[in-house]
């Protein structure tokens, strides 16, 4: 009996060990590491310390504007496709999933992927002409697509509410407390999910576009395909986005298409650092509770956080996270593994670090 | 109504005309896309507001004071934010965007949001064929195409223009040749600037003056800028055109038109880059590598 009981002790143990050393090797070893767990940790336990409305509510807002900056960046960030229009997909996700929520009654686990589909869509409309374009000339003319769409908004108020918008939606679910599961959970599950593509095969390439298009292109790709791919998921992924703003405020109005909404998208993406997925987010997470913060004054809120981000782009031209990313770690020279910048040699292949 | 929307257009393509080209010279001679370009607009109209209304300074004296103020403003926020991150193309364009939101805030603190007006140079009208046509909006148009005359000379005639229009072609080889490029780049951005409140000077006697006035005509001077060609000013001045009319026969001829005003004239655009990428006049770039 004691040695059974032992026996079993004794693998939980070899279990806990393991995972503890897995923990150990893998994430205590790099601090950027240790932040994101940490980033998961306290946003996934913190309704247990606090459910606070106004801290969930704020939260909410983050993580579905967190889902926003990420897809801009693997669209503009990594595949080099400067969207200056965002807020289209946005728009777009938010009224397809409101009208389809409103008229074909279509509870919001259904109508958030169709408008992410719709949404799908319209980048596919928007990518082809954009496909013939580069550089300044994409970012210029992606600006016009939702003034474009906002202009037919306000044309037919019968359907889409005009200046009022579409209101009226079902909650996104019964309570603050599940609201805020549902957000966080789509988040960064979706989150870490662009990051996996833009680690694959497929972000490679989408890498290789952004910096020689025709290199690709004679290395035999098609890259009029991946420029429509990276479209269509930013599209998707910003169209989850869309919808789940639609349903948690309850209205999906003509300001989820304005051009400053199109303009906060990119000071998100590259004050947090493009080309990352961890900075765009990381940006929405600290500037979005600020401006929240920054209502105290209210007649300054807009223009401190126009002062903030200049004089943080003044010192950190690529970012705020990589820039703070460089600082704590250390690439090593021969193997390419990051270390804590505290060490003297690499932890991999002991080479010293410069 | 004809003459109305001809007024119009003339007018909405003046002052396009003279915002496109001032962003075309410094997009051309520095790489900079300067989206705080109709701030500047915006903070001149505010300027004379605040010099005809407050002080009581004549208008055409608080014009020019109005244009010189803009003009050192733009060229200190040049050499503040812009310039130590001009080789970041990215964060430019939001050191841009920053700019401009913080000088819409400002206007807004110091002028609240109210919609204001300032009293136009010149009152009375003009009648042709039963048309009345305000001599201010004659004005308008002239000092507009006097100004985009007097662009022209200073870019074809003068060795500043030759040393703007060169380094716009070859950043490298205009350096080598001995043309002091940071200080071109610099002189082009006061230029520029300078040409937005011109703009927002000539224009102010028949706007409303509000914070938010800058959204409309940065949208529609990038319209303008692509569909001219980015960094042609022969394309910058017609396509303004184009725009401007389109502009005023929408507003004038369609019901609901002042929503789809802006509609209209960037899906023209539009469709113009899907024949011609590289807008009507434009260049088409090498494979910049």
């Amino acid at each position: 009996m004691p040695l059974r009981k032992r026996g079993r002790m004794g693998i939980l143990g070899v279990y806990l060990r393991k995972i503890y050393n897995l923990f150990k090797g893998e994430v205590l070893v790099l601090p950027s590491r240790i932040v994101v767990f940490l980033f998961f940790f306290v946003l996934l336990f913190l309704p247990v310390v606090t459910q606070d409305p106004y801290l969930l509510r704020i939260l909410i807002l983050t993580s579905i504007f967190a889902i926003l900056a990420a897809s801009w960046d693997l669209l503009s960030g990594f595949t080099g496709q400067v969207n200056f229009g965002h807020a289209l997909f946005f728009g777009v996700g938010a009224y397809t999933s409101a009208l389809l929520n409103l008229h074909a009654l279509i509870p919001p686990w259904g109508s958030i992927p169709l408008g992410a589909l719709a949404a799908v869509l319209a980048g596919l409309i928007i990518g082809i002409p954009c496909l013939r374009l580069r550089g300044t000339y994409l970012a210029l003319t992606t600006l016009a697509f939702p003034i474009i769409l906002m202009g037919i908004v306000f044309a037919i108020p019968d359907i889409t509410g005009g200046e009022l918008g579409v209101s009226g939606l079902n909650r996104l679910s019964g309570s603050r407390l599940y609201d805020y599961y549902i957000t966080v959970v789509l988040m960064l599950g979706l989150c870490t999910i662009m990051w996996k593509i833009t680690d694959s095969k497929t972000g490679i390439i989408f890498h290789a576009i952004r910096e020689d298009e025709l290199a690709v292109r004679a290395a035999g790709i098609n890259t009029t395909r991946y420029k429509l791919l990276a479209f269509s998921l930013s599209g998707f992924f910003a169209g989850i986005a869309g919808g789940l703003y639609a349903h948690f405020m309850r209205i999906a109005g003509p300001s989820t298409l304005e051009v400053s909404m199109s303009f906060q998208v990119v000071i998100w993406a590259v004050f947090g650092g493009v080309v990352t997925i961890y900075g765009p987010v990381g940006a929405v997470f600290i500037l979005f509770p600020l401006l929240e913060f920054l209502r105290f004054w209210p007649e300054f809120r807009m223009l401190m956080f126009a002062v903030v981000i200049l004089l943080i782009l003044l010192y950190m031209p690529d970012g705020l996270l990589p820039w703070i990313r460089d600082k704590i770690e250390k690439e090593c020279p021969r193997c390419k593994v990051r270390n804590v910048a505290t060490r003297k040699d690499c932890r991999v292949c002991t080479a010293p670090l410069d | 109504m004809i003459a109305d929307i001809i007024i119009g257009g003339l007018i909405n393509g003046s002052v396009y005309a003279l915002l496109a080209i001032g962003f075309s010279l410094i997009f051309g001679a520095a790489r900079i896309v300067n989206l705080a370009h109709t701030a500047f607009y915006m903070v001149a109209s505010y300027c004379i507001y605040f010099a005809t209304h407050k002080m009581g300074i004549h208008p055409v004296l608080a014009m020019l004071v109005a244009i010189i103020l803009v003009t050192l403003i733009g060229l200190i926020c040049y050499k503040l934010f812009i310039n130590p991150i001009r080789e970041h193309e990215a964060a430019v364009l939001i050191a841009t965007i920053a700019l401009a939101m913080a000088m819409q805030e400002i206007m807004l603190l110091i002028f609240t949001g109210d919609f204001l007006s300032v009293p136009s140079l010149a009152s009375g009208y003009l009648k042709i064929i039963g048309v009345k046509i305000a001599y201010q909006q004659l004005l308008t148009i002239g000092l507009a195409l006097l100004i985009l005359a007097g662009v022209w000379t200073l870019l074809k005639k003068t060795r500043l223009g030759l040393a703007i229009r060169s380094t716009a072609d070859d950043r490298e080889v205009a350096n080598l040749m001995g043309m002091n490029e940071s200080r071109v780049a610099m002189i082009t951005m006061g230029v520029s600037v300078g040409l937005a409140a011109f703009a927002g000077a000539v224009v102010v006697p028949l706007a409303v003056v509000n914070p938010h006035m800058w959204m409309h005509p940065l949208i529609m001077m990038l319209a303008v800028v692509v569909l001219g060609g980015l960094g042609s000013l022969k394309g910058s001045f017609i396509g303004a055109y184009i725009l401007g009319f389109a502009e005023s026969l929408v507003v004038f001829l369609i019901p609901m038109g002042a929503f789809l005003k802006g509609s209209v004239a960037l899906s023209i655009m539009i469709l113009v880059l899907l024949i011609r990428p590289e807008g009507l006049f434009g260049v088409a770039f090498e494979e910049e590598r």
